[in-house]
């Protein structure tokens, strides 16, 4: 007895003896859990950080509002669209510095507008040709480096020889400014132009409507053939060899890097097919092969949460099993099913490499007008914009990110919805 | 001019519903008993007649392309065109498309602007020949699904069964994908095998792809050894793995059997947000931040640092990794047995040594699968090391190092450039063979540890 009670106390004395390095093991595990946690959120954080505090700039346009007397000796009305409209520009800019004489400092004056005014003076003047012999008041996008600088990027402080205006040019700069001609509103040149070669004019318009008709092509195509597929191997498909084989085959093609995708599209549907580079419709018929497996696996999966009583209701009261199943249980499921299309819809958008293997990087400066003329998609756009130079691209950059995360935030969004107001418990 | 064809065979379908509903109707006023209800009917009218024109439809538009080319290179003089060089014969043909359709550069010759007439007049031909041909069938196949409609007619079960092969077709499509992939990549690489012999494919040390297009182009010699850039991919790979495998696994375990539900419900979202970010962000990402941020940290310590390190890209890539890992650790750490884990506590274990000792190895064959898939992910991911790891293949384990890889090598060689008659662009398509195949069996393996380890415990 004494013995036992010995062994026991023994036992209780080692277990206490040992139980603060064990604490100290549960405490360290704890410790380097919450470490990992936070390391990925602050690289969350820094990355949305990074992207804010780069792309907010974007959103603002530096403009400057100047009076052009449209001269007729300048612009004549018989050769409309044509005529020295950059003239204009640059009589009327001049005008605000008299003082100014020298010819290559005068030169340095006209840089401050943006290369692209004269289009706008153009088509303004196009539109109405009777402005001819008038003076009208013309706001205008300032170039880049002016528009870096009333933005604060580039800074005054900076030695003259580190930046890329001179104290000269700097000081024309807040001479417009004291007068008033300066302005700084919403970008709305980032939502309704096209691509550029200027930072100050490049805009999302064409690579938005690219990728809508890509995302469109992909819907078309991996809507129906996922459903089909999907319902086919759930509700159907006799459990052979044969069904194995592609359920083995769908499971894999998920897991295929996409730039095999885009070496797929290129060699198939560019090579054999014949179909036009950079077009709209190959990026959609990609981008659907890269879906379909998402859908289908989505679809499945809301097809199973479907009970059996509902199919077993629907064949006791008559009906086929082709009525049972497309009749009363792909309905059921149709929301699991809009969620998952939606997720793989969003995962589409955000894809870049089979699209640059496809030509949709080129450079079109127009918006696409049906899905078979050249475009650029959203994220190819960035992979350009990263790739210029040009201190504006930038933020454009990231601008454009962030406009392209909006998008899958509200597209997850409306999924996340979806799931919640029509998901049901059976 | 398709979208007047696709209208033509639209109004077909359309007028056969309707018209195959009223037949039905009108028998079953006249007191007849229908087989079929008189929708089925209708249906069936529109899918035997839609059906087989669409798809005829669809696989002559896919053909139309190379088949106009081939009338093209038929209709021209043999003198002026088989004597040119490929390249030249495509160029060619582009021209004599680009005359037809009204945009001329420079003055062609006469010979080619005869021929772009003559295109002219066959692609319109053609075009009407489609909507001709397409409204042609539709209204045969009207009129046979017309004839069809009688009272004991089973036209459920003819839809049925057209519905049936209809979703035969849609499972095949993931099969004729499979094969697309691989009959591409193994002509083309074929073809690149023939130009470069396979011994220096596979074992060559020097990766040199810039060689000259034309023959006036100064560029090196070329050199098509891949073990360069397969070592790249490797170091970036582990890179990208020494980060993410510790948080990504950590992550899990706390999430699993630490965090209170309060913690799991806001982390998990957030974690997936990094997962749900496109990787061309996490490409500017890396180019942005973190790669000025390890250049300036090596300057302070004196270290050199390439300024597009596989450091960065790794990294990066990691972080891209981390809530994939975590997703599969935490799936696998889930399907342990609860049996198991009150065991262990039951017996005085803390929870820590629960976890150490009986919960992670239980779940270790999960885990491992997980990473697997995550190696695979890592080897294809593209945009993250195009934008910030380097172009030049360099023999060399140093993560400070600029190294390449598979897929930055797909991406460069294939940008831009069409013609597919040079080693060049063909080595991109054996790249990708390689890739392809890589990532399969890693694949394959994964998916069989995780379904294994499934199985033990179900």
């Amino acid at each position: 007895m004494s013995n036992r009670n010995r062994d026991i106390a023994f036992a209780a004395e080692a277990v206490a003896k040992s139980l603060p390095r064990r604490n100290r093991l549960q405490i360290a595990l704890k410790f380097a859990g919450v470490a990992s946690i936070l390391v990925a959120f602050s690289v969350l954080c820094l990355l949305v950080g990074s992207l804010v505090s780069n792309g907010y700039r974007a959103f603002t346009q530096t403009q400057l509002t100047i009076d052009v007397h449209v001269d007729p000796e300048v612009i004549d009305v018989e050769a409309l669209p044509r005529g020295n409209f950059k003239r204009l520009l640059q009589t009327s800019i001049l005008q605000l510095f008299p003082a100014v004489s020298a010819k290559v400092d005068q030169q340095k004056i006209y840089r401050i507008l943006s290369n692209g005014a004269q289009f706008s003076l153009r088509d303004r003047i196009v539109e109405d040709p009777t402005l001819i012999g008038t003076t009208i008041s013309l706001t205008v996008p300032a170039s880049d480096p002016y528009d870096q600088y009333n933005k604060g990027t580039i800074k005054r402080e900076t030695p003259e020889e580190n930046r890329r205006l001179s104290d000269r040019e700097i000081g024309w700069f807040d001479r417009l400014k004291e007068i008033g001609v300066v302005t700084k509103p919403f970008n709305t040149a980032l939502f309704t132009h096209s691509d550029s070669r200027f930072p100050e004019l490049a805009g999302l318009k064409g690579a938005m409507i690219g990728s809508f008709w890509a995302l469109l092509v992909c819907f078309l195509l991996s809507f129906p053939l996922g459903i089909g597929a999907a319902v086919y191997l759930e509700e159907f498909a006799p459990r052979n060899r044969f069904s194995n084989i592609i359920e083995v085959n769908i499971n894999n093609l998920a897991a295929v890097p996409s730039v095999v995708f885009g070496l797929l599209a290129l060699a198939v549907f560019i090579g054999w097919f014949g179909l036009p580079r950079s077009a709209p419709l190959v990026g959609g018929m990609t981008l659907a092969l890269m879906t379909m497996p998402t859908i289908i696996i989505a679809t499945r999966a809301a097809l199973k949460a479907v009970p059996r009583s509902i199919r077993e209701a629907a064949l006791a009261l008559g009906a086929s099993k082709h009525q049972a199943v497309l009749g009363q249980v792909v309905p059921l499921a149709m929301p699991g099913i809009l969620t998952g299309t939606i997720i793989g819809m969003a995962q589409a958008l955000g894809e870049t490499a089979p699209l640059l293997l496809i030509g949709m990087n080129a450079f079109v400066t127009s918006a696409p007008s049906s899905a078979i003329d050249s475009a650029t998609a959203l994220p190819t756009q960035i992979f350009i914009w990263a790739d210029s130079p040009e201190r504006g691209f930038v933020s454009r950059t990231s601008a454009a990110i962030l406009v392209l995360l909006g998008f899958l935030i509200t597209m997850n969004a409306v999924a996340i919805f979806l799931r919640n107001k029509f998901e049901r418990n059976w | 001019m398709a979208s007047i064809a696709f209208i033509a065979l639209f109004l077909v379908v359309a007028f056969s519903y309707i018209i195959n509903w009223r037949a039905a109707r009108t028998i079953s006023a006249a007191g007849e008993r229908l087989n079929s209800v008189p929708k089925y009917h209708a249906i069936f009218a529109a899918l035997i007649v839609g059906v087989p024109v669409l798809a005829l439809l669809l696989i002559w538009l896919m053909l139309r392309g190379p088949f106009v080319d081939f009338l093209i290179v038929q209709g021209l003089n043999p003198d002026q065109y088989w004597h040119l060089e490929a390249g030249q014969r495509q160029l060619t043909v582009a021209e004599i498309k680009s005359i037809s359709s009204g945009r001329v550069f420079g003055t062609p010759e006469d010979w080619k602007i005869e021929a772009a007439g003559k295109l002219a007049e066959t692609r319109n031909l053609l075009d009407w020949l489609t909507v001709a041909i397409v409204t042609a069938a539709a209204g045969a196949l009207l009129v046979y699904a017309r004839i069809k409609v009688k009272d004991r007619f089973r036209a459920r079960a003819g839809t049925e069964r057209i519905v049936s092969i209809l979703m035969i077709f849609c499972s095949l499509v993931a099969i004729f994908t499979t094969l697309g992939i691989i009959a591409s990549l193994l002509v083309e690489t074929l073809r690149f095998l023939s130009l470069v012999p396979i011994t220096e494919f596979l074992f060559g040390l020097n990766w040199e792809p810039q060689i000259p297009i034309r023959e006036d182009q100064v560029a090196a010699e070329g050199a098509f050894g891949w073990i360069p850039v397969i070592l790249g991919t490797i170091v970036i790979t582990i890179v990208a793995l020494f980060l993410a495998v510790p948080i990504g696994i950590m992550s899990a375990i706390y999430l699993n059997e630490f965090a209170s539900n309060g913690i799991r419900a806001i982390s998990k979202p957030l974690l997936e947000i990094l997962a749900g970010v496109p990787t061309v962000v996490y490409g500017f990402f890396a180019v942005l931040v973190i790669a000025p941020a390890l250049r300036n940290a090596g300057a302070a310590l004196n270290i050199p640092v390439a300024p597009n390190t596989a450091l960065a890209a790794g990294g990066v890539m990691g972080i891209m990794l981390i809530p994939f890992i975590s997703s599969l650790s935490d799936d696998a750490l889930t399907a342990v047995p609860t049996s198991l884990r009150d065991g262990a506590l039951a017996l005085g274990a803390t929870r820590a040594e629960t976890v150490i000792g009986v919960i992670f190895p239980a779940a270790l064959p999960g885990i491992m699968g997980g990473v697997l898939l995550a190696v695979s992910r890592a080897i294809g991911e593209t945009m993250i090391v195009v934008m910030a790891a380097g172009l030049i293949a360099k023999l060399t384990l140093n993560p400070l190092d600029s190294v390449t890889t598979v897929t930055v090598q797909i991406v460069t060689l294939l940008i831009g450039d069409t013609s597919f008659d040079n080693p060049k662009t063909l080595s991109a398509f054996a790249l990708g063979l390689m890739l392809f195949l890589m990532t399969l069996i890693i694949n394959i393996a994964a998916l069989r540890i995780v379904h294994k380890f499934h199985e033990s415990y179900d």
